[in-house]
């Protein structure tokens, strides 16, 4: 009896285990070493955004990342080529490893024998959310891979203050978004 | 500028991008769903993808420095690029957090998002570019109508 309390706790604050969770953010931050390790560029992926503007449009505040927009634009494909090669392996069921919990969040689709994945939140959370992402990310220098991954991981202060900074409102914006009955 | 680089030079930025989209891939970051229920305290196993990435990169920050001078590919020195501290930090990280506590996404994870198949989630790309157009736009007419002094970033 004694020794199944810290089971429940663990079962109740990791209902989905942390494997996944842990191998998964030893990857993430396996790519960014990579990459700091071959160019000594502590990568995030907010600045995409900005440095693709500047292919379109002649703002100062895009054209500053003219010199590094080709190499963000191959950083975020990878990004979305891995997580693709991810969808043909472990979440088709290819590779199975007791590492990998899939959970039952949205909803799997096949196509050409791939299973893929579909969030059931809806468009305009999604659309509302993103613009604010955009602007807040650009305007507080770093997103959650720029200030949470690089610039914790090599104890910057403005990063951790960042980080505190958008952990806590999400949190309080998250709570009070579910308390007016907003899901999925 | 692109044609002195090393030819190993997008190559790796490549391979770098498929571990961090497979490793968003696989701990379910790329669910806006699973961010969700970690900021509404139902699952805290997120914890262990930003603190696991943040410890890796971490360890790689401080050793790599001192065993060689500059990376191989672009002969950088390795250095602590440290971003200013300003009110923007605030500002800008306080708008960052209510967008994802509204959307349940993040830049990296929304990349990875689609490469799992989530074509929805071509809404909150759409959003982001919106979003860091607008700001784009405010704060190069800000600096346009100032004395140029600080080009600071």
């Amino acid at each position: 009896m004694i020794e199944s309390v810290p089971l429940q706790l663990t079962a109740e604050l990791f209902p989905n285990g942390i494997s996944r969770y842990a191998v998964g953010g030893l990857l993430v931050g396996l790519g960014a070493v990579v990459i700091y390790l071959g160019t000594g560029i502590a990568a995030g992926a907010s600045t995409f955004l900005e440095s693709t503007l500047s292919y379109v449009s002649d703002q100062s505040r895009f054209q500053r990342y003219v010199s590094s927009r080709d190499w963000r634009v191959v950083f975020t494909l990878g990004i979305i080529l891995g997580a693709a090669v991810f969808a043909a392996t472990v979440q088709s069921g290819v590779i199975t490893t007791s590492l990998y919990e899939a959970g039952t969040t949205g909803q799997l689709y096949d196509v050409a024998g791939v299973t893929l994945w579909m969030t059931d939140v809806q468009p305009w959370r999604l659309f509302l959310g993103g613009i604010l992402v955009g602007i807040g990310t650009r305007v507080g220098k770093g997103c959650t891979s720029g200030h949470g991954v690089c610039g914790v991981g090599s104890a910057s202060k403005t990063s951790i203050v960042g980080v505190i900074t958008f952990l806590t409102v999400a949190i309080g914006t998250a709570q009070v978004v579910a308390a007016l009955g907003v899901s999925p | 500028m692109a044609q002195d680089r090393h030819p190993l030079f997008m190559p790796l930025i490549l391979v770098g991008g498929l571990i961090f989209g497979f490793g968003l891939g696989f701990s379910q970051m790329a669910r806006p769903e699973v961010v969700l229920d970690f900021l509404q305290f139902e699952d805290f196993g997120l914890l262990f993808v930003m603190f696991g990435a943040a410890i890796v990169s971490g360890i790689a920050f401080a050793l790599v420095p001192r065993i060689r001078d500059s990376a191989p590919l672009t002969g950088d020195r390795y250095e602590r690029r440290l971003k200013s501290f300003d009110r923007n930090v605030l500002v800008g990280g306080a708008i960052f957090g209510v967008g994802w506590g509204l959307s349940g996404i993040c830049p990296g994870a929304a990349y990875a998002s689609l490469g799992t198949g989530n074509v929805a989630i071509l809404w909150a790309i759409a959003g982001m570019f919106v979003g860091a157009y607008l700001q784009g736009r405010w704060r190069s007419r800000a600096a346009s109508g100032e004395p140029a002094v600080a080009g600071a970033d």
